[in-house]
């Protein structure tokens, strides 16, 4: 379906990650914002709150960000698109709602422009450190979708993309912008409304009498109720069954839990994206994400200079992770070769992927800017050796 | 004729002996007296029998809310009820209403969400005193800041029922809870008196004695916008009764009967509640503050005039081109307004 043009600006503009990524959520029918000032996430909310009024959207700036979440997951249950938008503190705040999404299968995004931490850390300063709270920050088991834009384009088209894919398997989606993207300006192309395809809410169409709110019928996602709509539906963070009612029994949480986890691990193919450049013939390959993928580009070009086969790959979707893809690639290289701005968290994912067949290097960098290119050929070398 | 019927039947709250209350005779007895409970289409009678203690006050507030909506005959389909967590907290299960049983402390903030996403809803919150004012403190301040329009009912049992027991915010000075075992030293919170000074445009209490009382409040505050607080002061039986020697939610209840003052308009700073003391109860504040909707709408209307597109009361929600009903949800079944009533006592 194509999207409500009162939220697209047509045209080519120049703008910073944090306001495209607010114009790409009003372009994807976003009309629901909740959030907490917090840099440098906050332009995203700033501008969005400068246009909200004239589109029929409702901005609310919240007392804290367990608020914010709270805030936008109610919101999600009237079927307006909804989004929250922090940085690393404020995602911190937002681990339980983000459980709660996750368990009443209520579709939401949540926009983490990363900073340095832990703690307050380096507020202005780019970091890449959360993206294994973004796979594990809330308790318990479940999955969700996490997405990574390495430009302020991307960070447009990608949100979109991101408000598609919460809607399609009905659970948060976590956009784990970096500061560097966030803040970096550049040229953003804005389409026309017509272009800009969009997935509507999965509204039931069945009678309130035959209606159960988590009854799929062997498929993996149940249809949506509004509130509002005389459904009278009960949803709860509690285990629950069909009815959506309480049931404490392992028998219940292993059909509840199992398949918030299978609706996503089944539908992996669907969901995973990444760019993938030079693999045939590579002895090593560098995988980043997010502003290092663009640093690593540097590197790459310099090792290449010493003869070093170099593929690349670039995660657009963090998680679900490529599994398949890195394990069976693991096995025709010497090594991958992962730089990211923390201490190294996805290379322990890349490492367990790779089970042994090759090596997983990491090249870390605390935080505080991005890496020294001439780290990251050196790296190269040294694994290529 | 079963004897322990009997002790139930009599009208007098006073029980002496305690027959395990309300537990209905085995076998034979009187036949019922109807097929289905009155309020039955404002709860899942699929999920009774609940979970609440005998005796306990909470079922009593809700029996109340439920009484309210069908005098009003309000259009349920637009009504929500949002808990958070706790024995309070289970009410928005046993509703039948579009029921959201949210995180601990969250109930103010989801419920943000849920009238903002769909401004022609209703929205209830229905809590405990911990979750709202402990845990869920600094969201309720602010929406009765913003007020939000929200009716915010607040059962204060004066602890933390569901994890065994433990302090809450509104324990009384030397009330003995699990985790002050040797009686409360904190200076408890004012509901009433927090609302009111954040801002709340309808505030009252009343006691799970007070029926008719409670109910009509909840009729008058079905019936209006903005941030409206309604505190239930309620026994549990289970913790806050036994850890205090206080017998069951009978002897609670008769205690309410012989230590509660009504005073509508009281000035809410008067009325915190001291260990077994009186219990000031009454409608406090009823004024008409411009709603949080109402600001948005006004203000917003000032400044940018005909351009300002204001979220529809429908919900922002982008259909399928062809989908959306045409008839347009039955929004048309207007409030019903009560009656004025004159007197409040
Ligand atoms: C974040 C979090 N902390 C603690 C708990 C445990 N917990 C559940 S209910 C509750 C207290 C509820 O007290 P109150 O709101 O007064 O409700 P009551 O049971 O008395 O009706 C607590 C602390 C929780 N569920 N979540
Ligand atoms: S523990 Fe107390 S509040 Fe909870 S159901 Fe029992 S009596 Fe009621
Ligand atoms: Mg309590």
């Amino acid at each position: 379906m194509k999207t409500d043009p009162a939220g697209v600006l047509t045209g080519a503009h120049y703008l910073d990650g944090d306001y495209a990524c607010g114009e790409g959520a009003m372009a994807a029918g976003c009309r629901f914002v909740a959030g907490y000032p917090i840099t440098p996430s906050t332009e995203v909310v700033e501008r969005i709150s400068r246009r909200f009024p004239f589109m029929g959207g409702t901005f609310i700036q919240m007392e804290d960000e367990l608020a914010s979440m709270a805030a936008i997951v109610g919101a999600s249950w009237t079927g307006t698109k909804s989004m929250t938008v922090t940085s690393g503190p404020g995602f911190s705040l937002m681990m339980e709602n983000i459980g709660l999404a996750a368990m009443m299968e209520a579709p939401c995004v949540v926009v983490n422009v990363q900073r340095g931490g832990p703690s307050t850390g380096l507020p202005t300063m780019v970091g890449q450190q959360d993206v294994m709270q973004a796979r594990w920050g809330s308790h318990g088991d479940y999955r969700i979708i996490a997405l990574c834009p390495q430009s302020p384009q991307e960070s447009f088209d990608l949100v979109i993309d991101a408000f598609n894919l919460a809607e399609l398997y009905r659970v948060p989606v976590l956009f784990m912008m970096d500061e560097c993207v966030g803040h970096m300006t550049e040229k953003v192309i804005i389409p026309e409304a017509d272009q800009i395809e969009i997935v509507p809410r999965r509204l039931t169409k069945k009678d309130p009498a035959d209606y159960l709110p988590y009854q799929t019928n062997g498929e993996l996602i149940p249809e949506f109720a509004r509130a509002g709509d005389g459904y009278k539906f009960h949803t709860t963070g509690l285990t629950h069954d069909e009815r959506g009612y309480p049931v404490m029994s392992a028998a219940c949480q292993k059909q509840n839990v199992q398949r918030l986890i299978d609706k996503i691990k089944l539908n992996e193919e669907q969901i995973i994206r990444f760019e993938a450049e030079a693999i045939e013939g590579a002895d090593i390959v560098v995988l980043s994400y997010g502003i290092t993928a663009r640093v690593a580009r540097m590197g790459i070009e310099l090792a290449r200079k010493q003869g070093i086969k170099i593929g690349v790959i670039r995660l657009i979707v963090l998680w679900p992770f490529p599994e398949n893809y890195i394990r069976q690639l693991a096995g025709n290289i010497k090594a991958f070769v992962v730089p990211e701005i923390n201490a190294g968290q996805m290379v322990l994912e890349v490492e367990r992927c790779a089970a042994g067949q090759c090596r997983a290097v990491s090249v870390p960098h605390l935080g505080g800017g991005v890496h020294n290119p001439e780290d990251i050929a050196q790296a190269i070398v040294e694994a290529a050796q | 004729m079963n004897p322990k019927r009997e002790v139930i039947g009599q009208t007098s709250i006073r029980s002496k002996v305690h027959p395990v209350p309300f537990a209905p005779p085995r076998g034979e007895g009187p036949p019922p007296v109807a097929d289905e409970h009155p309020l039955a289409a404002y709860l899942r009678m699929d999920r009774i029998p609940h979970i609440w203690c005998p005796t306990c006050g909470i079922g009593i507030a809700v029996k109340c809310l439920a009484e309210a909506l069908d005098v009003l005959q309000l259009d349920t389909n637009k009504v929500a009820v949002v808990s958070g967590i706790g024995c309070t907290g289970r009410v928005a299960g046993y509703m039948k209403l579009d029921g959201f049983h949210s995180t601990h402390g969250r109930a103010i903030p989801f419920a943000t969400g849920l009238k903002l996403g769909r401004p022609e809803l209703k929205v209830v919150v229905f809590s405990g005193d911990g979750d709202l004012s402990g845990i869920g403190g600094n969201h309720f301040i602010h929406a009765a800041r913003r007020n939000m329009d929200l009716m915010v009912v607040l059962v204060n049992n004066f602890i933390y029922g569901m994890t065994g027991g433990q302090n809450a915010p509104t324990t009384p000075v030397t009330a003995k809870t699990s985790t002050m075992p040797f009686g409360n030293f904190e200076h408890p919170f004012n509901l009433p008196a927090l609302a009111a000074g954040c801002g709340a445009d309808y505030v009252a209490r009343w006691t799970t004695l007070h029926v008719r009382r409670l109910t009509r409040s909840f009729k008058e505050a079905l019936n209006r916008r903005g941030f409206r607080f309604i505190e239930v002061i309620a026994p549990c039986s289970t913790l806050y009764a036994r850890l205090n020697k206080l017998g069951t939610g009978y002897d609670l209840m008769e205690f309410y009967h012989n230590n509660t003052e009504i005073k509508n308009g009281a000035d809410p700073q008067t009325v915190d509640i001291g260990f077994q003391g009186k219990i000031i109860c009454g409608r406090f504040v009823d004024s008409e503050r411009p709603t949080y909707l109402d600001m948005m709408k006004q203000h917003y209307t000032k400044v940018l005039g005909d351009k300002f597109v204001p979220m529809p009361e429908e919900g922002g929600l982008i259909w399928p081109p062809g989908e959306k009903p045409t008839t347009p949800a039955a929004k048309a079944t207007a409030e019903v307004r009560e009656p004025e009533e004159v007197t409040h006592g």
